[in-house]
């Protein structure tokens, strides 16, 4: 069931970049892409369970910060050593100036 | 009937070596070839959460036995390469096994230094899991710790061995500890944290022995410790490829495309000396996580034919107590600084050679603080970017923007 959950605003992030987001006792992270789009993953890395909001956003692209995995953050797919597991994704969608993920 | 893609060494570059020849289409056979008995597996954790965590520990897997099946690999175990025949392409092994080679890796990495000095042999040396398992138990039953060296895996067995409450010596014989590669505000950085976190910090002191209740320092002191742990270096094991007649120079020498002086001959990790096109062809040879992949990966695409130079920055990270840090690309090439302090404990030290080009970053900071930074670092190093100091200077300025400017 979908469960819509206010992230953040549409400002709070800036284009091509990503903020950690805390709920229910999970972490996300929420990404903003080069052509202004919101995406939203799972918080942690696959590999090591490190912070990926501390990471780099490059174009589609988010880097482990730990050891550079790299995340396609549209798809969650890991993009080689030394990360094998894909990252779970969820629905964003912006709602006036608020970023809003779905975590249901 | 060849062996196919012949490797020799189950480290990391070992195991990365047999999936990017997969990955890159090849279809023929390939063996590996290691000393371990284990399958390979990853080390950073040998110094950090193997020694500290709860639970009892595993080897963190590179390869397992379905990955190895989907592969479509051999791999060997618990035996040595002894002996390379170049011209009939034949790599003997000790235990009397010949394996035929189309191309071969030598992936050998590298084995700790030992202490040379009266009692040199009781202190005991990090690299592979077995001594990971040993360090963790005795660790845990020991009082007191000495360690000698203040290089990386010594601080980090040491933070670790904090961690679990044992009273811990560092002893290092240079003026100040990571004097290699580490400049030196960043060293005290580290400095200040261990003794923050009660480790008695003994620098610039000489050792004269080691005895089986601790060790003699060169002022005749005797620190007393129920276990003595020494990271005093590791040497690039090479003795392979000298038996074979290929030239060593502080590692096996490779061209920029990491093959030998025999075409059919490559070598990754720790153990190889390449000259790095980036930083003006300066011979070198890193012992670094990310090396060893990157390698591995090069080598073995020009092992399926290709001819790319390997130009990856060097990286390397290191963790202790809170702190982690970063280093990209030469900073010993610098003659300049330029400190941009990213909050009050997190920093980054830019390196700039004479032109102002950006060599080197370095940066500590407690826990990811810093690693946003130096990767943009690390891409603006790649691209021979010279950055104005200033810009360098003020966190305000994104490097991103720099990249893109
Ligand atoms: C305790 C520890 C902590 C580390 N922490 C970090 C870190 O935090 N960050 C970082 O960047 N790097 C770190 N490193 C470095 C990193 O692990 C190495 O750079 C990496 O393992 C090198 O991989 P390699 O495959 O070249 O060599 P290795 O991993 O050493 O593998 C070589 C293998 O070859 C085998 N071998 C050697 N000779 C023969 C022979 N003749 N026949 C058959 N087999 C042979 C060896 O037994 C070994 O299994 C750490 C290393 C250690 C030991
Ligand atoms: S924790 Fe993310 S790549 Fe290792």
């Amino acid at each position: 069931m979908a469960q819509w959950i206010e992230a953040c605003g549409k400002d709070d992030i800036d284009e091509e970049d990503v903020m950690r987001f805390d709920h229910g006792g999970k972490t996300y992270a929420i990404y903003r892409s080069p052509d202004d789009k919101f995406y939203a993953t799972d918080g942690l890395c696959t590999h090591e369970k490190i912070h990926l909001a501390d990471g780099l956003v490059m174009d589609n692209i988010i880097e482990c910060p730990k050891h550079n995995g790299r995340f396609d953050y549209r798809t969650g797919e890991a993009k080689g050593a030394p990360v094998c597991i894909n990252l779970k994704t969820y629905p964003v969608k912006v709602d006036g100036g608020k970023v809003l993920i779905d975590v249901g | 009937m060849t062996n196919g893609m012949v490797i020799v060494g189950g480290g990391m570059a070992g195991a990365r070596a047999i999936v990017n020849l997969r990955a890159s289409g090849y279809e023929g056979a390939i063996t590996l070839v290691g000393e371990e008995t284990l399958l390979p597996y990853d080390r950073p954790p040998l110094s950090k959460a193997m020694i500290t965590d709860e639970q009892e520990p595993q080897p963190a897997w590179l390869l397992d036995e379905s990955m190895l099946v989907s592969l479509n690999a051999t791999v060997l175990r618990g035996v040595r390469a002894k002996s390379i025949d170049r011209a009939s392409k034949t790599l003997h092994l000790e235990d009397g096994v010949s394996l035929s080679y189309e191309k071969l890796l030598i992936a050998t990495g590298a084995k700790p230094r030992r202490l040379t000095l009266p009692g040199g042999e009781l202190g005991y040396t990090l690299r592979d899991y077995a001594d990971g398992d040993h360090l963790r138990n005795r660790i845990r039953n020991s009082a007191a710790v000495a360690i000698i060296g203040g290089g990386f895996i010594g601080l980090e067995v040491a933070a670790s061995a904090r961690k679990l409450g044992a009273a811990v010596t560092v002893i290092e014989a240079q003026p100040r500890i990571l004097m290699r590669g580490v400049p030196q505000e960043i060293a005290d950085v580290v400095h200040a944290r261990h003794e923050a976190a009660g480790v008695a910090m003994q620098v610039g002191t000489g050792l004269s022995a080691i005895e089986i209740d601790g060790v003699v320092l060169a002022d005749g002191r005797k620190i007393k410790a129920d276990i003595v742990i020494a990271g005093i270096g590791a040497t690039p094991q090479t003795a392979l490829a000298e038996q074979a007649g290929l030239a060593v120079d502080n590692g096996i020498t490779c061209d920029a495309t990491l093959r030998t002086a025999d075409a059919d001959i490559f070598a990754a990790g720790d153990c190889c000396s390449f000259p790095h096109q980036l930083f003006g062809n300066k011979r070198m040879r890193l012992e670094a996580w990310r090396n060893a992949t990157d390698q591995a990966n090069v080598a073995t695409e020009n092992m399926l034919g290709g001819s790319k130079a390997y130009t990856a920055v060097p990286w390397f990270w290191s963790d202790q107590h809170d702190l982690s840090l970063q280093i990209a690309g030469v900073p010993g090439d610098g003659v300049e600084t330029v400190r941009r302090q990213l909050s009050d404990q997190a920093f980054i030290i830019f390196h700039r050679d004479a032109s102002g080009r950006l060599v080197g970053a370095s940066g500590i900071g407690p826990g990811n603080s810093i690693a946003r930074d130096v990767k943009l670092a690390e891409m603006l190093i790649a691209r021979s970017a010279a950055p104005a100091s200033a810009a360098l200077a003020d966190a305000s300025v994104g490097l991103k923007s720099l990249l893109k400017g």
